[in-house]
């Protein structure tokens, strides 16, 4: 296994349930494509108006929003509350994240679907405890830069301050990210198994396959 | 050992176990849309693979369709990319595609149960998370995201983990004009919208079985709303009722072989389930959503609750902002811009039945800038216009319109504008769900069309008395 980690500027969303239709519009969904969503992120926080795919001219930003300040602009270590990704199936939300050059997105939980497509993409999700979640959400919005480094072979976090945060995540979710792995070709290798399971279910449920 | 609706259904389509704690699950059927295909279809193509089961596939344009003025075509020329690409892929893989042109074209949600697609005990997925809907016909289905439709069409298999059992009964009988989309309101505010995650919710009680299989379908619907990916209902007298005679049955060749296992469809006696929570039907008056979440939610009858019921007063205030609406408001006094009767939680005749029941007779407010029913699918409209609904519709001036998502999502051209208030039938009132700046308010069929009448919200079970 390769080592991976991450180091980089922390973006603060102090709230919980950041749902998918906030972290991208459904305007945006009429892409055919998995690239270009990076600039949608967060849309309606970010931007003073809104725009559609085709007429994207330059925005006036609101300058409110974090994503708009310095450092957090740069981030790449977006830290939530509860019940990160609630919503939609849409994996154009986990598309927009990594297209803005988001690698990690730290949470108290996650919703399952985004999840499941955080996975699939290989973005990396990591649940703390409330706790140490408000800690750096304090923290990085009361000091000018807050850098974390995520070390994922490692399964900790490193603080500022040197201080360290363990976090649990599956081997099979991080070889897959340490080694960008592809899903269908490994379930694949199973081609025969699924196929003993068809013929026997031919015979059980026949309805299912053969409706004559 | 004792087993669940989930495990049995479960058991029935597991292959192996992988090495991590995922196991290899059959997936039966398979619908998609024109938003979360295209580019599974693309990964396809680069990677040369072949589609598994085709015949496993339906596929339908509901997202982002017009709803009027069909015949000129789409004219958003975005849109329209997206749509085509459907149609290619559809075409190029010989997959049974319900386009625009289809009396049987509709919202994913609402054509798999009416054609008889949804079948009891099978695994359904869709890329769309309201893919929970079709649990109400006691088979398995939840939403995935485009890899995993990728996955699906390359392998007719997903990798899964088995979630854990959570059982919530509901006893006792609805009041008159208190639907299943108060209940499921009313056990989201509950629960609230992560109280689901992690499991798979199958409802039972008294009141579930009491309930016909459309408005289960709205409890299983909005079940995705409560954190849980699945929600289930057992097979029952009612679930064979509903199925007869639809088109995709199975044939009397298998007929018999099929009700046999169909009526194997439910939890055994007794069985533990790692969480139960009960309710009493009879508790629930209509319910209306305050906030930007599901689970902010009250009943028509009292007021914005203070910040102290939700634990993070920040968000609280922030939500009331962007609602436009001060803490402990009456929830009665709430005006209105614009109503929606529509989307997969409500859009089936009997949903349609009773708006037109309350509209009969009445006429919109002036106040309402606009009121739209748009059906779940061809086959509801053409019913309800046989029913002569659509006239008592527009004769209280709602605009009828062709079936798709609309302004569930305002993908397509029916959305509110920035700061426009509406009562909507459908199920998520995130911000700028239906429109930029837009702010949803969530009811049943007959809550929106008394706040149609009336121009501000209010008991619909009164409005019926008064009428
Ligand atoms: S009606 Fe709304 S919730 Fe249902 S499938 Fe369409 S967009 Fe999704």
């Amino acid at each position: 296994m390769k080592s991976r980690s991450y180091h980089g500027q922390v973006i603060p969303i102090n709230r919980d349930n950041v749902d998918t239709d906030l972290i991208i519009p459904k305007q945006y969904l009429k892409s055919i494509k998995k690239s270009g969503f990076g600039p949608y992120l967060f849309d309606s926080l970010r931007y003073k108006d809104t725009a559609t795919l085709d007429s994207n001219d330059k925005r006036e930003e609101n300058l409110d929003f974090i994503l708009n300040k310095q450092p957090f602009r740069e981030g790449n270590i977006l830290v939530s509350k509860t019940n990160f990704g609630c919503g939609s199936s849409r994996e154009h939300a986990v598309w927009a994240i990594q297209n803005y050059g988001i690698d990690v997105v730290i949470a108290v939980s996650f919703a399952d679907i985004f999840s499941r497509n955080s996975f699939k993409n290989g973005l990396l999700l990591i649940s703390l405890d409330s706790q140490t979640i408000d800690k750096i959400l304090k923290s990085s919005l009361s000091s000018s830069a807050y850098v974390l480094d995520v070390k994922l072979s490692e399964d900790r976090i490193l603080l500022p301050d040197n201080k360290e945060i363990p976090f649990s995540i599956s081997d099979s979710y991080k070889e897959r990210i340490i080694n960008d792995l592809d899903d269908i070709e490994l379930t694949l290798k199973h081609k025969d198994q699924i196929k003993n399971y068809e013929d026997q279910m031919k015979l059980i449920k026949p309805w299912l396959f053969n409706n004559e | 050992m004792k087993e669940t609706l989930y495990d049995k259904i479960w058991n029935d389509h597991y292959i192996l176990d992988n090495d991590d704690k995922s196991s290899l699950i059959y997936i039966d059927r398979h619908l998609i849309h024109e938003v979360t295909s295209p580019q599974a279809f693309d990964g396809l193509d680069i990677k040369k693979r072949e589609i598994w089961n085709k015949k496993s596939i339906m596929a339908t344009t509901d997202h982002n369709v017009p709803t009027i003025n069909r015949d000129q075509g789409i004219a958003d020329p975005v849109s329209k990319i997206q749509i085509e690409a459907l149609r290619d892929n559809c075409k190029k893989h010989n997959i049974e595609l319900y386009d625009l042109d289809n009396l049987k074209q509709g919202i994913v949600h609402v054509i798999g149960p009416e054609l008889g697609m949804t079948q009891p005990g099978m695994t359904i997925v869709c890329g769309d998370s309201h893919t929970s809907t079709h649990g109400a016909l006691a088979s398995l289905s939840f939403g995935i995201g485009t890899s995993d439709v990728e996955h699906v069409l390359a392998t007719q298999c997903l990798n899964l983990t088995k979630e854990k059992n959570f059982n919530i009964e509901i006893n006792g009988k609805l009041h008159p004009y208190i639907t299943s989309k108060d209940l499921i309101l009313y056990i989201i505010g509950s629960i609230g919208t992560s109280g689901g995650t992690g499991y798979t919710i199958e409802y039972t009680g008294t009141t579930i079985s009491d309930l016909s299989i459309e408005s289960r379908m709205t409890i299983c619907n909005m079940t995705i709303e409560a954190g849980a990916k699945s929600g289930l209902m057992a097979f029952d007298e009612k679930t064979h009722g509903y199925l007869k005679d639809r088109e995709f049955l199975p044939s009397t060749k298998h007929y018999d072989k099929a009700l046999q296992y169909w009526e194997t469809l439910k939890s055994d006696d007794d069985v533990e389930f790692d969480r139960k929570d009960i309710f009493d039907a009879g508790d629930i008056q209509p319910q209306v959503t305050w906030g930007t979440s599901p689970e902010m939610v009250a009943s028509v009858d009292e007021c914005i609750p203070s910040s102290e019921s939700i634990n993070n007063e920040e968000e609280y205030l922030d939500t009331l902002s962007y609602m436009g609406l001060k803490p402990k408001t009456e929830i009665k006094s709430i005006e209105l811009d614009k109503v929606f009767i529509g989307s997969c939680t409500n859009s089936r005749i009997e949903d349609l039945r009773q708006a037109a029941e309350v509209v009969e007779g009445e006429k919109v407010s002036k106040q309402i800038k606009q009121a739209i029913i748009v059906p779940g699918s061809g086959l509801v409209k053409a019913q309800a216009e046989k029913e002569g609904l659509d006239k008592v519709f527009m004769n209280a001036g709602f605009e009828w319109r062709d079936p798709g998502c609309s302004m569930c999502l305002g993908m397509n051209d029916d959305f509110l504008q920035p700061y426009e208030r509406c009562a909507s039938t459908s199920n998520r009132n995130f911000q700028g769900r239906q429109g930029d700046k837009g702010r949803t308010h969530l009811v049943s069929p007959g809550m929106a069309a008394v706040a149609a009448i009336k121009g501000h919200f209010y008991n619909v079970k009164d409005f019926m008395n008064e009428k």
